[in-house]
């Protein structure tokens, strides 16, 4: 495997980690804040404050990783994406600025704030559906470069129909995403009250989520070409993608093996994410930047992937104590090891 | 020109952005380590009070930590939206650090997350262990971080020529000369300004004899012992920088100094103004001083600005930054010597209140020395975005609308620093020391039975 392809697929890995566990996050962020106005809080707030508090952090974390290796590995993204993305970057930004912010003053400041949980929860639904319109101009004829000058353009952003069909696949699989996982972990909580909202939730946001995936498929055949074609030869991976889909969703429908349910949704979105990204390749901006000839010097490459190595070393450890402590620990999952005040 | 507005604009919503975020980046270098040692203290000593001390200094650090990360994450994106020519250089060359930066951060974010939600799961010593990675994944961001701040003063390892980067060496361009001594000036001077500022929270405390003393005067002794000791450190560490400079980047002590002939015996001018032509008024000069800040002797010479041409010096008005940076380190030094003199004998307590006011003051005042003195690297660094390579106006974006981007920062800012003093005064206010301490059986310094 040459270095730009471990390159690309590191990268495109922690971007899938980022999308399964920003999904939880943002998801759970909504549902709190429905639960509020919905009068339904005293049932699952606990739940999802169990999980997310001690990793909200570590979210964000992937989201950094992406984009620096990103910068590391294809230093020309900097330019293209950088000049291009000013305005739609900086609102991202701000987005996860408030997000994050608001999360901590909900969660350790003023608990019960409407107001604070209603911007961490509402802006949790507009990151992601502002971050998946890079995966529009990733396709090409959005970003233009004329003289040296790169531009974006923005009423062909707007007015391509692929560009709604991804936000709209991005929105309600946060939702789904994030229902499903916390129906297990209700599960496991053994909060019944919780578990049977939760997978009310799951239920109804899985339908729009398989609408969409499938709606996206076939609209990048406008976008894109090319892409489509590549597509349609790895078809096997979305057609596994799909049964993946179809079991989770039985397991749920029948209440058994939850952890297995949610497994097979994290192979869901992997065979689509994976089989999406491949398709991609060579191309990182259609058609300005492949991973061939914009990648970074070889010195750095392999330093960076040298480093990449040591730092999994000390990582997966950390995820694994993480997990341990606050996921896969019956008696924390289930609330007898919180003391109030903090 | 439309590159023009960009240049300047990308220029002053980076220093918002950098000037919002270092305030919590401090505190998140420097808390954790602040925390360790009360969490030490509580378990050597077996004195709740201490861990009590950790415990709420924690509670409070998270909030901060939040608005660090988001900030942190704003400038991170931001360098490529706003100086994407020079991400472009910076991928080729110093992507390790940045790289290696991520890395630091994360077993940071997970370690934090686990030391706040296991207080009563495991043992003191161990709880106090998960500490550890969080100092040592804080600070050695910063490590890396400043590396990379470094390396655009001093750059190395590498070819550019024509625009096209070869013969890359990423660990030269990593330590190259410039780290150490700005390595160590940020650690030390981080961990110096977090121990002011709680020493402040401690000192306000016992002036508005809220609660229990007992407490706020164990954490006032712990804090500004701690912060007499990296005062100190960084003033040494701060004239092995100076040094530096003379060596290897005049022109930034120069203007700091406003020091215009090359000569030895060079005096160093505290405060005073400037006029339009260079005429320096109503400062105060310290004959040789400059020449054994640069040289360590005073026939040590040091170079002028005359001596560099006029399109590559900084400009002059970094003198009122660096010497208001100096004022301050000396200030703190003072204080804590102070304190030090009165804490030595039992008849010298209470603390008077002037001691105490000077304390509080000293928090805030580190903060802006921190500020001061980014300032003054920074544009000091003028006009270079990498010194000797890439002039500023040839790095920043090209895109338009970055001044509307600046209005929508500086609001974001202000929102985001009105609703964490709120939140934080809150917490505090939510939860009285006095109340803990009691929860906890102890009051006055003794077992309530």
């Amino acid at each position: 495997m040459s270095l730009e392809l471990i390159g690309i697929t590191v990268l495109w890995i922690f971007l899938y980690g980022y999308v399964i566990v920003a999904s939880i996050d943002f998801g759970a962020g909504f549902f709190s804040y429905y639960s509020v106005i919905t009068m339904k809080k005293h049932i699952i707030h606990k739940i999802i404050d169990r999980y997310l508090s001690p990793v909200w952090e570590v979210t964000n974390v992937f989201l950094v990783f992406f984009y620096i290796g990103m910068v590391g590995f294809f230093p020309e993204t900097a330019r293209y994406y950088g000049t291009a993305l000013l305005i739609p970057g900086s609102i991202a930004i701000v987005l996860l600025a408030v997000r994050g912010a608001y999360y901590a003053f909900s969660n350790y400041g003023s608990k019960d704030n409407k107001w604070y949980m209603l911007l961490y929860g509402a802006t949790g639904l507009l990151i992601p559906a502002t971050l998946s319109t890079v995966l529009t101009i990733s396709e090409g004829g959005i970003i233009t470069e004329q003289n040296n000058f790169i531009s974006l353009d923005w009423q062909k952003l707007f007015g391509s129909f692929y560009t709604w069909s991804v936000v709209l696949l991005s929105l309600v699989s946060v939702l789904y995403i994030s229902a499903m996982f916390l129906s297990f972990y209700a599960f496991r909580a053994k909060d019944l009250p919780a578990f049977k909202i939760l997978r009310g939730y799951a239920l109804f946001w899985s339908c729009p989520t398989i609408i969409a995936s499938i709606l996206v498929f076939f609209t990048i055949n406008q976008q894109n070409p090319d892409h489509f074609q590549n597509m349609l030869n790895l078809g096997w991976m979305f057609g596994v993608s799909l049964l993946c889909f179809i079991i989770a969703v039985y397991f749920l429908w029948k209440q058994i093996k939850l952890g297995i349910a949610f497994i097979f949704v994290l192979l869901q979105f992997a065979f689509a994410f994976f089989g999406y990204g491949r398709a991609h390749l060579p191309y990182i901006l259609y058609p300005y930047i492949t991973i061939h000839e914009n990648f970074t010097n070889q010195t750095m490459g392999t330093a960076l992937v040298i480093a990449f190595i040591a730092g999994i070393v000390i990582l997966l450890p950390s995820l694994y104590l993480l997990m341990r402590l606050f996921l896969f620990d019956a008696d924390y999952v289930q609330g007898k090891l919180i003391k109030k005040g903090d | 020109m439309p590159t023009y507005d960009s240049v300047f604009y990308s220029r002053l919503l980076t220093e918002t952005t950098l000037a919002f975020h270092i305030i919590f980046a401090t505190i998140g270098v420097g808390v954790p380590v602040m925390i360790m040692l009360a969490e030490l203290a509580g378990i050597k000593r077996k004195d709740p009070y201490y861990s009590l001390l950790a415990r709420r200094w924690a509670r409070g650090f998270v909030i901060t930590v939040a608005i660090g990360v988001v900030t942190g994450t704003a400038i991170g994106l931001q360098l490529s939206l706003l100086w994407p020519k020079f991400m472009e250089i910076a991928g080729q060359a110093i992507a390790l650090p940045l790289f290696l930066e991520t890395f630091a951060f994360f077993i940071e974010a997970i370690f934090l997350g686990i030391y706040l939600y296991t207080w009563e799961r495991l043992k003191p010593m161990h709880h106090l262990l998960l500490l550890v990675p969080v100092v040592i994944g804080s600070s050695a961001s910063a490590f890396f971080i400043t590396t990379v701040n470094a390396f655009m003063n001093t750059p190395q390892g590498f070819t550019l020529k024509d625009g096209l980067i070869t013969n890359v060496q990423p660990i030269l361009a990593m330590f190259n000369p410039s780290m150490p001594t700005k390595v160590a000036h940020v650690l030390s001077s981080s961990y110096m300004t977090s121990a002011f500022i709680l020493a402040a929270i401690a000192a306000y405390s016992l002036l508005k004899k809220k609660g229990d003393t007992l407490y706020a005067k164990k954490a006032l002794k712990l804090t500004v012992t701690a912060g007499l000791v990296f005062s100190i450190t960084t003033a040494l560490i701060g004239d092995l920088s100076a040094k530096f400079l003379a060596q290897n980047q005049p022109e930034k002590l120069a203007a700091a100094e406003w020091h215009f002939e090359t000569t030895t015996n060079a005096p160093l001018i505290l405060g005073g103004i400037l006029t339009d032509n260079n005429e320096i008024k109503y400062a105060l000069k310290i004959p040789y001083a400059l020449s054994i800040l640069a040289g360590g002797t005073p026939g040590s010479e040091v170079k002028g600005l005359n001596d560099i041409p006029e399109d590559l010096r900084p400009p002059l008005y970094v003198h009122y930054f660096f010497d208001a940076m100096v004022a301050i380190g000396m200030f703190a030094i003072v204080v804590g010597l102070i304190h030090m003199w009165y804490s030595r004998k039992k008849s010298r307590k209470p603390y008077p209140k002037w001691l105490l006011w000077l304390i509080v003051v000293s928090g805030p005042l580190s903060m802006l020395g921190i500020q001061c003195g980014w300032f003054y690297a920074e544009v000091g660094r003028q006009p270079w975005i990498l010194r000797g390579y890439m002039k500023v106006a040839d790095a920043a974006t090209t895109a338009q609308n970055v001044d509307k981007m600046l209005l929508l920062f500086c609001l974001l800012y202000l929102v985001l620093a009105l609703t964490a003093v709120k939140v934080l005064s809150n917490l505090f206010k939510k939860n009285d020391g006095a109340d803990e301490l009691m929860a906890l059986g102890i009051f006055a310094g003794r077992t309530k039975e």
